[in-house]
């Protein structure tokens, strides 16, 4: 259900300013949120000084200076540092975007870094992605079959194959479904567009062979219907993904039953 | 407190297999509208330019304005009643949810209800007079 405002307990307070670096010329002011469930009290905005004449051009070398150099206690997820992983998601800007490949020179001003939006948080930048994951889970990621397995290998031709391109890429990070507000009002029911992404990229497969099945799993007014093409998931995608297009594809299929 | 697994919580209690209906009708209320909605401004227009009531009278007794306006009203108010279920949907819960959707029900057919009794009192007005 949509709520406009936050709850006491996440009200967001004005936090510590930790000191600049000594010596330092090229500073860059970041301003961070901070939230430490074992404290009890509210989340705050910490504001830090990176010193960009020593550090990565991307905003997460600036994390990872910050919590080296300045503050150990701040809390992210991070992996491989390329944008394949989506462990580093997070709102930077006003936009959700992977920390590794989103560089300091996009930003003008200070940078602001918050956690994905409207998730639970379980420490600073790190959200709770328990129901996310448990809904791509939902959907059953994974090739089922009907017909007897072939010795060798379920073949699939080329042309194919290329309908699976700018689907199966997908990271899972979850930038897009965290920027709509349709899964933000109501995410404990809609599946949210990675998730459909992911439920196309099945569906179309052409070696798979319960497309009646995903189909019939996904006709729901919630699980896909309340996406309303607002196309935040297309525009915030890092990887360059069309969520919105997969999802109005499931509801060309849906209707192809029908009409 | 309940304690279930996030893919029971994911799963809920399964997909209604409903939806498409309601999607494609809104899809194709939608064109209807976009396509009458032109001569339903032209029809009122020239209603409201014309001088005496008998002339309004008489005009809504010909059959296009009458069509037209009769059509335009119960299509756009059964688009209405569908079109706020999505908002409903979107942004309220459980009781306020239900009330809400009853009420747009209600409003939405009874201003069906009174555009086609005013049509139909302007259309018979004139033989009655």
């Amino acid at each position: 259900m949509v709520e406009f405002t936050l709850p006491k307990n996440s009200k967001i307070r004005v936090g510590k300013t930790w000191p600049k670096p000594e010596g330092a010329t090229n500073l860059r002011k970041f301003k961070i949120y901070r939230w430490d469930p074992d404290t009890g009290e509210n989340p705050r905005v910490d504001t830090y000084f990176v010193d960009l004449d020593k550090c990565g051009p991307m905003v997460l070398d600036a994390l990872i200076k910050i919590k080296s150099e300045i503050d150990p206690t701040l809390s992210f997820r991070r992996s491989c540092r390329e944008g394949i992983c989506g462990s580093c998601a997070m709102n930077i800007d006003g936009g959700n975007h992977l920390a590794c490949i989103y560089g300091m020179d996009e930003i003008e001003g200070d940078v602001t870094i918050y956690p994905l939006p409207h998730m639970a948080v379980v420490k600073d930048l790190i959200p709770d992605l328990t129901h996310f994951y448990a809904q791509h889970a939902s959907i059953n990621p994974y090739l089922i079959t009907k017909s007897p397995t072939p010795g060798k290998e379920w073949k699939q031709s080329i042309e194919d194959r290329k309908k699976l391109d700018g689907l199966y890429e997908c990271i899972m990070c979850a930038s897009c479904s965290t920027a709509c507000p349709s899964y933000w009002w109501n995410g404990d029911k809609y599946l949210g567009p990675a998730t459909l992404l992911a439920a196309y990229r099945w569906i179309i497969d052409s070696r798979d062979e319960a497309t009646p099945e995903r189909l019939d799993q996904l006709e729901d007014p919630f699980k896909l219907y309340r996406c309303h093409t607002i196309m935040n998931c297309t525009n915030t995608c890092p990887k360059g993904l069309n969520p919105a297009k997969a999802i109005a594809e499931i509801k060309h299929m849906l209707v192809d039953r029908i009409v | 407190m309940r304690y279930v697994t996030p893919r029971k919580a994911a799963v809920g209690m399964g997909a209604s297999h409903t939806g498409t209906q309601h999607h494609w009708w809104m899809t194709v209320s939608s064109v209807a509208l976009a396509v009458l909605t032109p001569s339903f401004l032209m029809v009122i227009g020239t209603a409201l330019q014309l001088p005496e009531r008998a002339e309004i009278m008489a005009y809504f007794s010909r059959p296009y304005p009458a069509i037209v306006v009769a059509i335009f009203m119960t299509l756009g108010m059964l688009h209405f009643i569908k079109g706020t279920r999505i908002m409903i949907d979107d942004y309220l819960d459980h009781t306020a949810r239900k009330a809400a959707l009853i009420a747009a029900a209600i409003f939405g057919w009874a201003v069906i209800a009174m555009s086609l009794f005013a049509l139909a009192r302007l259309m018979l007005a004139p033989a009655q007079l």
